[in-house]
């Protein structure tokens, strides 16, 4: 059984960052990048899967510039089997991701392909379930349990008002949420020794088209500063003088 | 073939729906999958499915791919419901997606928020059909428009996914996205209970609804769907009460559009009070018992 893990490298989800003055990207000055934490929530999952069922390959794939080697060793360090980077300078909008994944789908034939629900630079949450229907694959997204089963993959997924279990016949596409797993730690000696497993780079198959473009980014607009109030009175007043209560 | 259809997957969803289409500006349908609606809100004509319930996005996709064809614009109110289906659908039809826009410049422009609202980025579509999924504090709902005349339509569900079991948690409250009142706690409140009789105890006090951060969430003390934030639930309220709450990006992410923030937290150098417009550093277990006790002798 196989078992792809797509791998975004994105802006730390940590740092303070701000739009570029001149609203052409954002300002990545100082700021590390780190896999997206969804996308490491996956890996471990398909680690933690493996545990379980030992015949379990696990492929990391990430689509863009080199320095996506750096997400990828991490990925690979954590646990996965071999690494594919599509090397790429273009911009690959998430419907041109899906394209490209499905076309490595095809020559890859995972049973599952496990990914991150959303990246936390774009919050797009579309590219998983894009990828499922242009494969003509199940999906369940959002999963906070994972059972794989003869044939199928039983997922239970959050909802906008509890939880559901769905059941998925392989091959099948399953997105993950924060409530999966907590990944393990790892320090950089193991990013250091994982260097020796495989990674291989590749040209992309497809050429990206583009079906929405950014065209400059904003702050988000100032809220009216605030203050502090000293006591519960004055809370409750003010609440009153608002018309909030 | 300027014109929308919008997808309600819920009643409640018909009035936000017309409301995000009046803006775009385009003449819309309105398609209901579950439910019955009350008046056509302004669409031309409204669809009903008449589903029990909504299926898994795999098994209803292939019908509203058929039903889609017709239209320039397929949109929805923003929910996890709507990102899991809308986007499978975008994916089965090729289209351009724009996932919860807050604002329309043109049909083929929108502003949306990315990287947990640390910028607003404009968005251009450059391909037919666009699906979006908005989120509806930004568009305001038309007036009332007199009876609908319904058309029912038959969506003919695919193989899928099958659905084992479904548990829904909540009951009793208001839904925390359209809520007037919420009031949210975080990884302060010790457990369950107390986590529901100090922040639940406030929230039925004010007729609202209960919220909490993912590491609440995370700790057991609150259950998954009320996760506010980034990567939860987008909130809106005109009051939004924080308690025991750090304010990391990620939870204020999902509570920028809210009209009055109030914080209460032990600690004032906590980044939270750089965004509440009324900050109350107090101990929560101290200050939510003397806010009830404040409401009671107003009344
Ligand atoms: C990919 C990703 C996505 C995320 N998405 C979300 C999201 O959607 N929503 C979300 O909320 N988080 C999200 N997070 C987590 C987020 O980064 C923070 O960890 C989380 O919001 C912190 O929750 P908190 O404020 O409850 O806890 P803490 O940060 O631990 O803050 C607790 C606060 O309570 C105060 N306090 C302690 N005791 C008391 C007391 N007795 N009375 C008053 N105050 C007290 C403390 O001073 C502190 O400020 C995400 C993280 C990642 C990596």
């Amino acid at each position: 059984m196989k078992i792809l893990v797509p791998v975004k490298r994105v802006l730390d989800p940590f740092a303070k960052v701000r739009p570029l003055p001149d609203g052409s990207g954002m300002d990545t000055a100082g700021v590390k990048f780190e896999m997206n934490p969804f996308d490491e929530i996956a890996i471990e999952e398909a680690v933690r899967q493996r545990d379980q069922h030992p015949e379990i390959e696990i492929v990391a794939v990430s689509i863009g510039l080199p320095e996506a080697e750096d997400q990828l060793r991490k990925a690979l360090a954590m646990g996965a089997d071999k690494a594919i980077l599509i090397e790429s300078t273009e911009t690959f909008d998430p419907p041109s991701i899906a394209d490209e994944l499905a076309a490595l789908a095809r020559a890859e034939q995972p049973d599952i392909i496990l990914m991150g629900k959303q990246a936390t630079d774009d919050d797009s949450n579309q590219v998983g379930q894009m990828l499922a229907a242009k494969l003509g694959w199940p999906q369940a997204t959002f999963a906070s349990k994972i059972v794989i089963v003869a044939g199928s993959v039983q997922v239970t997924r959050e909802t906008d008002t509890g939880d559901e279990v769905l059941e998925c016949a392989l091959p099948a596409v399953v997105t993950v949420d924060l409530r999966l797993n907590e990944p393990r730690y790892i320090a950089l000696p193991g990013i250091i020794k994982a260097r020796s497993k495989p990674l291989d780079r590749r040209a992309p198959t497809t050429s990206p088209r583009p079906r929405t473009r950014v065209r400059r980014l904003d702050p988000p607009p100032a809220r009216a500063p605030g203050r502090k109030v000293a006591s519960v009175d004055e809370l409750v007043g003010a609440l009153r003088e608002r018309g909030a209560i | 073939m300027a014109k929308t259809l919008v997808i309600a997957f819920d009643p409640a969803e018909v009035a936000s729906g017309a409301g995000f289409a009046t803006a775009l500006g385009q003449p819309f349908d309105v398609l209901l999958i579950t439910g019955n609606a009350a008046n056509n809100a302004g669409a031309e004509r409204t669809f009903l499915a008449g589903l029990d319930s909504v299926p898994p996005a795999d098994s209803l996709t292939p019908s509203l791919v058929a039903l889609a064809r017709g239209y320039s614009h397929i949109v929805a109110v923003s929910s996890m419901r709507s990102k899991d289906i809308m986007a499978r659908l975008a994916g089965a039809l090729d289209a351009a997606m724009v996932t919860d826009a807050i604002a329309i410049e043109s049909p083929t422009v929108y502003k949306r928020p990315i990287v947990a609202g640390a910028a607003i980025a404009t968005v251009e579509t450059l391909t037919e059909p666009v699906v979006v999924t908005f989120r509806p504090a930004g568009f305001p709902e038309p007036a009332q428009q007199g009876e609908a005349t319904l058309e029912p339509i038959t969506l003919e569900l695919s193989q899928g996914s099958k659905r084992i079991s479904e548990s829904m948690h909540g009951g009793g409250r208001p839904d925390l996205t359209q809520a007037r009142v919420v009031v949210s706690g975080g990884r302060p409140l010790k457990d369950a209970a107390t986590f529901e009789k100090v922040i639940g105890g406030l929230a039925d006090q004010l007729g609202g609804a209960v919220g909490a951060t993912r590491a609440a969430v995370d700790s057991g003390i609150a259950s998954n769907e009320l996760q506010v934030g980034q990567t939860g639930k987008i909130v809106a309220p005109d009051l939004y009460i924080a308690a025991g709450i750090s304010g990391s990006t990620q939870h204020m992410a999902g509570i920028k559009d809210s009209k009055t923030i109030v914080a209460i937290n032990n600690d004032p150098s906590a980044p939270i009070f750089e965004f509440a417009d009324l900050g109350l550093v107090a101990d929560l277990y101290d200050a939510i018992p003397a806010i009830r006790a404040a409401l009671d002798r107003g009344k």
